[in-house]
């Protein structure tokens, strides 16, 4: 059997931060397996720019951001094995993938780094009436189709959900002479970042109705209309609401699922808030030696913190090898105290939820989302009833990321505490 | 005096911008709560400017389409002219990151180049 330090599972933006970033530690025998011919993950089809404000302090396409990396990681010299799917990971970091080029083989590693990406919630996870006819797609789906092969879905489309993706495509679509009607959300916000609502709806005059879903699908061999309608505070449509659109294309912008079939085979405790690894400071599971970074942890909104989150993985992962830290996780073997991290008041998740306070860096950058639409409140990081931060913030949504720094110093005061609460307070 | 209301894109805030103007020019910028406000309002209603993105098609190429973009940002009011003069566009492979695919779109004097490498 090959042996590898570090093997790591996708090719994408997180996959290729984590292998530079362990590669910048000295590490030498790095792998990365992607199943695609290419690599760079779904940032090859976002070929809109905005990317890598934070990381390059400049806007980027999509292709360009996965080129700066993948151009590092040749220079580096990582060996990347492409069309080659994963199959397996043991508990035993015993990776099992299949490619025309080898067949089945399996690899030894050290640890694994997961970072495998999400995907998208399909129609049949939406409880959609009507006949299964063509032009229903994902929106990401649309986007592959659109700019990578270069093949229209649709002439007239509606967009259900209001995700970056949905409105990415709404503005594609139109660019490339479709006619987007409208784009149905069925929340009260829309779950997709500023920018986007207004430099691909409002710059197009295409309509944003919230609170609004699909509840009838026309059309048998082929698409040819929908029927939205109104929803009251429970998601209930209200009867007398009903709109109908001809259409020849209903794309989806539904939400992200991780992607974690592997990650259970390995025996990675999940975590149903995100439906990602539960995860530690240093981005751990619970299978001693595997670590998780990017969508496949939690679905992110900016690739610049995706690609942030898989350097500290990487660094982590090498120092895991070195057997630095001790071999202990989670609290689990004795040594080292654990502290849970949990969603206080108005707070959805965090990332990580577990965190060693005898282990952790000087800092530890706690990520999280809110629950709903807050005003002017307070986001407060208390170490069981002591406060460890309060900020203030003008506004917090469920569709932006926000982030709350721990400072090891901090925490030593006062310590010791069982929990970690981060909540946000309104005023 | 004409008034224009914008969503601000600084910040998830996106406070909502009233900007009157005189004419071409900006008398006054009100409904912001930063500075970043005030200078987005004032762009986006005297020369609001885009990057834009497309694919082009490629011919003998291992993909059959190119992204692109502008080099820099054109007028938002040139968007749809910068796109159709990019339909009429096909490169021939193999095709580089950074090679320019249209020069001087649509008047604009900026120029449109590949995202991406493309091999035969």
């Amino acid at each position: 059997m090959r042996e590898y330090a570090v093997v790591i599972i996708g090719g994408g933006p997180a996959g290729l931060a984590a292998a530079v970033s362990a590669a910048e530690q000295g590490e030498k025998e790095i792998l990365i397996l992607e199943r695609d011919s290419e690599l760079g993950g779904i940032l090859n089809q976002c070929i809109h720019n905005g990317f890598g404000l934070h990381t390059f302090q400049e806007e980027l396409t999509g292709p360009e951001y996965a080129a700066r990396y993948i151009e590092k990681v040749r220079q580096m010299g990582i060996p990347c094995l492409t069309d080659t799917m994963v199959l397996d990971i043991s508990p035993e970091k015993i990776v099992t993938a299949v490619s025309p080029r080898e067949g089945l083989f399996q690899i030894q590693a050290q640890a694994v780094i997961l970072a495998m990406g999400c995907r998208e919630r399909p129609r049949g996870a939406l409880n959609l009436p009507g006949y299964r006819p063509a032009g229903i797609f994902t929106a990401g789906t649309a986007q592959r189709l659109v700019n990578v092969e270069g093949r229209m879905p649709g002439r007239e489309v509606v967009i259900l959900g209001s995700g970056d993706i949905g409105l990415i495509m709404a503005r594609r679509m139109t660019l490339e002479g479709a006619k987007v009607k409208v784009v149905a959300e069925l929340m009260p916000y829309s779950g997709g970042l500023k920018r986007n609502i207004v430099q691909c709806l409002e710059d197009y005059g295409i309509p944003l109705k919230l609170s609004h879903t699909v509840v009838n699908i026309h059309g048998k061999e082929r698409l040819t209309g929908v029927t939205l309608a109104q929803v009251d505070g429970s998601g209930r449509p209200i009867p007398g609401t009903e709109e109908e659109y001809c259409c020849d294309t209903l794309l989806l912008s539904v939400g992200l699922i991780p992607e974690n079939e592997l990650s259970r085979g390995a025996g990675v405790e999940l975590n149903p808030l995100t439906s990602g690894p539960v995860v530690d400071e240093s981005f751990q599971t619970s299978t001693e030696g595997i670590f998780a970074c990017g969508n496949v942890l939690h679905v992110h909104d900016l690739v610049d913190f995706v690609s942030e989150e898989a350097a500290g993985a990487g660094r982590h992962a090498v120092e895991y090898i070195r057997g630095k830290r001790g071999q202990d996780i989670c609290g689990k073997h004795g040594q080292g105290t654990a502290l849970a991290i949990v969603p206080g008041a108005g707070v959805r998740y965090t990332v990580p939820s577990i965190l060693h306070p005898e282990r952790m860096e000087e800092t530890v950058k706690l990520r999280f989302r809110v629950r709903d639409v807050y005003r002017n409140c307070y986001v407060t990081v208390r170490a069981g009833e002591k406060q460890l931060l309060r900020r203030k913030k003008q506004i917090l949504t469920p569709g932006e990321m926000e982030q709350a720094v721990i400072q090891a110093e901090a925490l030593a005061a006062v310590l010791p505490q069982e929990t970690i609460t981060v909540s946000v307070e309104e005023v | 005096m004409e008034k224009r209301i914008l969503t601000c894109i600084g910040c998830p805030m996106g406070c909502e911008l009233t900007v009157e103007l005189k004419g071409s020019e900006v008398v006054s910028v009100s409904g912001y709560t930063c500075r970043r406000g005030k200078v987005y309002g004032e762009k986006e209603v005297t020369h609001p400017t885009r990057i834009v993105t497309t694919t082009v098609r490629v011919d003998g190429g291992a993909a059959p389409v190119v992204p692109v973009k502008t080099r820099g940002d054109i007028p938002k009011d040139k968007i749809f002219a910068c796109i159709r003069a990019l339909k009429n566009v096909t490169v021939q492979a193999p095709v580089r990151a950074g090679d320019t695919v249209l020069r001087d779109a649509a008047g604009t004097g900026v120029d449109v180049i590949a995202l991406k490498d493309v091999g035969c």
